[in-house]
């Protein structure tokens, strides 16, 4: 594992682990995300560690982006995989359903199954948690299935509903909250990712797993799901 | 109770922010604040604020009326809003007293987009994850903490006294962006992958900012952009990346934007780029320029140092 850092703005630069999502990623991206803190210390503004990545945001009033550049280096040095503890396993039921999860006809196509196969493949497995980002509480999960693996749209949604359970390649997620989004969208499920209440405390971890299950429309409504269908805005 | 303002009629969007919300992002909470960080903080330099008090963005205006309840001093900078206090006329970067009674009114832009009222001592608000930023898709901040903008009835008070009147310094106040507004972009992310016809364009056509424009990105149309890379993984993304769908118009990503995302970009806008983008009004043609990051750091320094006293 060789990281490669880049410049990404006037006062970031990312650092790559990795080219491929791997469940055996995480570990290096925690220690690298440890590493990183310390050797930043004040000058550090915000770390945002991914799949594969960590975008470090600094102080550009501390250190221009040579010298942000070395440090990174230097803290990456020798670098030993973290201790990944056994994450918490979620279950969350999800209603999929074609005026929730507008996609369901598309993956399933591409996938070559009927919609029903697809929701069972949708559920078979326990997903990791990889980051959170994009939006508080919005777990980024992985991998799906390679036969599932579906690109994003071409044109982002202007609204996606909370609660939305959608893929994109090998990913899987749930936005937590009414967003714009890319995301090729299943279903939907009334567990609440980042509520008022858990402010700050998101439901899923880096770490965690998550499994599926699919549920009825009566089950989502009992559930206080909302079944407003997801409507396209231009 | 007079607690020093109150909310007569709501305009389009209201919102309170500072200077923003940080050391979150691993948790998927945005950056926020003000979207023009360079008028909100000229507003808070007018009463000898800290610069990075909770103030007022106020969007286009639109019929936004306060009325005042304790007399002070407030300070008005960025957009011309054709803002009025009991019909006179008031001056973006400026400050100015008010008594009990007088109602401050915003109109329909003349210039630029987000005005930026500040209050002695900052707005009070309650302080969420560390900043009283208000995203509204979060919930998080504002007034309340809830994310709400602000809305007929609320309340506004401030801890300070109305400090003296300053002025700003020769040639500081922040100038609107006017057609042709030049944009500087950091080269870099995935900018490799782009072909070469559409770095061409990138930085040599002209782009119009589209009405899709909120505190989370602001839509660029013009040339199609072509990208090599497809199915990336999604990473974090910093203040003002510009990412390019499929579609090939890029977007550029402001305060309010998602942490992580998957499109491939072309770099960043610095942040005073952002600041003018903040400012455009849709339909306002922009030019993309190529800086260095040790040339828009120095920028950046400069812009920093018109502060220290």
């Amino acid at each position: 594992m060789t990281p490669r850092i880049d410049t990404t703005a006037m006062d970031a630069l990312m650092v790559r682990l990795f080219d491929t999502i791997d469940e055996s990623n995480m570990a290096w991206v925690m220690a690298a995300d440890r590493a990183l803190r310390d050797a930043f210390g004040e000058a550090l503004i915000d770390l945002v560690p991914s799949y594969t990545t960590l975008l470090v945001h600094y102080d550009c009033q501390r250190l221009g982006h040579l010298e942000a550049r070395a440090r990174s280096l230097e803290a990456l040095e020798g670098l030993a995989p973290a201790d990944t503890q056994a994450g918490q396993l979620h279950e969350i039921p999800v209603w999929y359903d074609e005026s929730v999860g507008p996609e369901l006809p598309r993956v399933a196509k591409r996938a070559g199954l009927d919609v029903e196969a697809l929701i069972a493949r949708h559920c078979d497995h326990d997903y990791c948690v990889f980051a959170l980002g994009f939006a508080p509480g919005y777990g980024f999960m992985g991998l799906v299935d390679e036969a599932l693996a579906t690109p994003r749209l071409e044109t982002p949604r202007r609204k996606v509903a909370a609660g939305s359970v959608g893929i994109a390649d090998r990913q899987t997620a749930i936005y937590p909250l009414l967003s714009p989004g890319g995301w090729n969208i299943l279903g939907r499920t009334a567990v609440p990712l980042f509520e008022h209440a858990r402010r700050g405390e998101p439901l899923l971890r880096p770490g965690d797993k998550v499994r599926f299950r699919a549920i009825s429309r009566a089950e989502f409504e009992a559930d206080g799901g909302d079944t407003t269908p997801l409507e396209e805005r231009p | 109770m007079s607690d020093g303002m109150v909310v007569k009629q709501a305009g389009p969007l209201a919102l309170v922010e500072d200077g923003g919300r940080f050391g979150v992002r691993h948790l998927g909470v945005t950056q926020g604040g003000a979207a023009d960080w360079i008028s909100f903080r000229w507003a808070n330099w007018l009463l000898g604020n800290p610069l990075d008090s909770a103030a007022l963005e106020i969007v286009m205006g639109g019929g936004l009326a306060l009325e005042v309840e304790r007399a002070t001093r407030l300070a008005l900078a960025g957009a011309d809003l054709a803002a009025t206090l009991d019909d006179a006329p008031l001056t973006p970067g400026t400050s100015f007293a008010v008594r009990p009674g007088q109602r401050l009114v915003f109109h329909q832009p003349r210039a630029g987009l987000r005005a930026y009222l500040a209050f002695p001592g900052g707005l009070t608000a309650p302080e969420v994850l560390g900043s009283r930023a208000c995203t509204v898709r979060e919930r998080l901040g504002g007034l309340n903490g809830d994310g709400q903008p602000l809305a007929v009835g609320d309340r506004l008070s401030w801890p300070g006294d109305a400090p003296a009147e300053r002025r700003l310094p020769e040639g500081a106040a922040p100038r609107m962006p006017s057609a042709g507004c030049r944009l500087a972009l950091v080269p870099g992310a995935q900018i490799a992958h782009f072909s070469g016809a559409s770095l061409y364009r990138t930085f040599n056509m002209a782009w119009r900012v589209d009405n899709r424009a909120d505190r989370m990105g602001v839509r660029l149309s013009g040339p199609v952009l072509r990208c090599a890379l497809r199915g990336m993984v999604s990473e974090g993304i910093p203040l003002g990346a510009v990412q390019v769908p499929a579609d090939g118009q890029p977007i550029v990503l402001l305060n309010d934007r998602q942490t992580i995302g998957g499109y491939p970009r072309l770099g960043a806008l610095t942040p005073s780029a952002c600041a003018s983008l903040a400012q455009c009004l849709p339909g306002t043609e922009v030019r993309l320029v190529a800086q260095g990051p040790d040339q828009a750091r120095e920028a950046h320094l400069r812009q920093l140092a018109a502060w220290k006293p």
